[in-house]
């Protein structure tokens, strides 16, 4: 009974729609509020790397690339051709979808160290087009994303903001679950560990491990475009190679192939830098020692280990 | 028309003629066994058929059709099925996970419905939850479903290897050494399950070292010796062809066997 419940996908669902839901009453200033809602955007864009990473086992060092993509189009869109906001974000999405696809084919040929070097170098190109393209992305410094108006109500301020990237968050967990839990996830679940077997079942392995690309660069496109438009500023920074690994740290902290554990690996890394400011210089090494523990004690990640723990009690 | 095909196939690595020249033709319902002295090239043969590897020479055909160089996703497609040497399993699965991936090709649910869950999703895991329970049942794995398959034994796996390709339907089986590692007990019901398998139609190709299963179960028997065709024939031939003896035993053995033998 425990050990279903505590592997059904409502449940999961459950618990991170109460954590969301109880936040808001426990946050002492619109602060924590704002700081919450960055970790929902990140939980979402490493939520597309729990598809790539946790499931088809795909590594890629690029992905902060497609949140650029997703960042950009709400700014450029509505400052260079009128368009609502909203409707960038679902063109971002498609932008980074259809770029995945193009890219992909050729570059998810390659395995491991290949792959993960391959994936490397589009997200440096991703960013470098952000930083000289400054006719259209305001080069280095970035650009301003303009206010966003839904229904002609205006959303701005931390508690709005948390809701919506809560509500996003939520929708997004629930279609990773469901991926997870169908025929195509068992499918990448299976070329994660055995590309042979996984070909010798009928299984499209290049077709599903692009699947899978093209789904992680949607949900990073969807994440930076919220991330945009809540900061009202987006710099090649967010496509910069620092923020690909941070979004890998995530997932692999939080646990691998765990919803989950996206959400927990986000919390971790966009948590603790804030937390550990009182230590001054000492912060980043600080925040590289605890990953570092963190791997050491909990190779398997936060959740999935916490989840173990908690079978091993119950039953 | 044999239902699986293959004419004068070869391949080289690097210099090395791994599988030279060697052809065969297995029949609907027959167990066709490929022996040979290690090294002889059987597992890169089977590699071959069933397109891991694309061959320099030769034609692989199914029931007349020209299959190729076809990816293996699409030979599976087709009705190829197979079990490795050295186990294909999806370690971090559950066993029973590992059967349903084999059910893969029977699976009807689009990309969309899986991701919006939409209850054809959900339908489509029961219908293939069933099969694989059943084929779970019929290998005799049922009580190890929901363990995960990293924590099962070699001789378990290897069964469980076989279910994952019953659970494609496949009309030609190609199991490679299905027996290894194997304790007598567990030996008998492979053979069994073989000769069922094969009862039911589907063409078996076989690779196996224990050389009375071969004999008991095959009805014919293929030799390879340095990835050339030796010998071929029904069992009771094979076994007293002097080459297939000189091959296996050497020149020295085979004089130590004549003279053990009086």
């Amino acid at each position: 009974m425990a050990a279903k419940l505590l592997n059904s996908r409502l449940a999961t669902l459950v618990f991170l729609a109460i954590i969301i839901g109880v936040i808001p009453y426990l946050a002492p200033s619109a602060f924590y509020l704002r700081v919450a809602a960055v970790v929902w955007v990140f939980a979402l864009a490493a939520l597309g790397l729990t598809v790539l990473m946790g499931y088809a086992g795909q590594v890629s060092l690029g992905h902060a690339g497609f949140l650029g993509i997703g960042g950009y189009a709400v700014a450029i869109g509505p400052a260079q051709f009128g368009l609502h906001p909203a409707l960038c974000l679902l063109i971002g999405a498609v932008i980074a979808g259809v770029l995945a696809f193009l890219v992909g084919r050729p570059i998810l040929k390659l395995k491991g160290y290949y792959l993960a070097i391959a994936t490397l170098g589009f997200g440096v190109i991703l960013s470098l087009v952000f930083h000289s393209e400054s006719q259209w992305t305001g080069g280095p410094d970035g650009m301003q994303v303009a206010r966003v108006t839904l229904f002609g109500w205006r959303l701005s301020g931390s508690a709005n903001w948390y809701w919506v990237t809560g509500g996003a968050l939520l929708i997004g967990a629930w279609l990773a679950l469901n991926i997870g839990a169908s025929p195509t996830g068992r499918a990448l679940k299976a070329l994660h560990d055995s590309e042979v077997a996984a070909a010798g079942s009928g299984i499209d392995v290049s077709a599903k491990k692009l699947a899978a690309f093209v789904i992680g660069a949607v949900y990073a496109a969807v994440a930076g475009g919220l991330l945009a438009a809540m900061n009202g500023l987006i710099t090649p920074d967010a496509a910069g190679f620092m923020h690909s690994i941070e979004l890998v740290a995530m997932v692999i902290i939080g646990g691998l192939g765990s919803v989950l554990g996206a959400v927990v690996g986000a919390a971790f890394l966009v948590v603790l830098p804030q937390a550990l400011t009182f230590m001054h210089d000492y912060e980043q090494a600080v925040l590289g020692f605890l990953i570092m523990a963190f791997m050491i004690f909990l190779p398997a990640g936060i959740v999935p280990t916490v989840r173990k723990w908690l079978l091993e009690r119950l039953s | 028309m044999s239902l699986l095909s293959v004419e004068g196939i070869g391949i080289s690595f690097g210099g090395l003629v791994a599988v030279d020249n060697v052809g065969f033709n297995v029949e609907a319902g027959q167990v066709f066994s490929i022996i040979g002295p290690n090294g002889a090239g059987k597992t890169t043969l089977f590699n071959l058929v069933t397109g891991i590897y694309k061959p320099l020479r030769g034609r692989v055909s199914m029931a007349g059709e020209d299959v190729t160089s076809l990816a293996p996703h699409l030979l599976a497609k087709r009705g190829m099925s197979r079990t490795f040497q050295n186990l294909q399993i999806f370690f971090r699965m559950t066993a029973l996970e590992n059967v349903m991936v084999g059910r893969h090709m029977a699976e009807r649910s689009s990309l969309l419905s899986d991701i919006l869950g939409l209850p054809t999703a959900g339908r489509q895991n029961a219908l293939t939850r069933d099969a694989a329970m059943a084929l779970l049942a019929r290998v005799g794995l049922t009580d190890v479903a929901e363990a995960t398959a990293g924590s099962l034994s070699y001789g378990v796996l290897k069964r469980l290897e076989i279910a994952r390709a019953l659970a494609a339907e496949p009309k030609v089986l190609l199991l490679d050494e299905p027996a290894a590692g194997c304790n007598a007990v567990e030996t008998e019901a492979i053979d069994h399950l073989i000769g069922e398998i094969a009862k039911s139609g589907v063409a078996v190709v076989l690779i196996e070292h224990d050389m009375k299963l071969v004999m008991k179960i095959s009805d014919r028997v293929l030799v390879l010796a340095q990835g050339r065709h030796l010998a071929e024939g029904p069992p009771r031939e094979v076994r007293e062809n002097p080459a297939v003896i000189a091959a296996y035993l050497g020149e020295h053995g085979t004089r130590e066997a004549d003279r053990a033998h009086g």
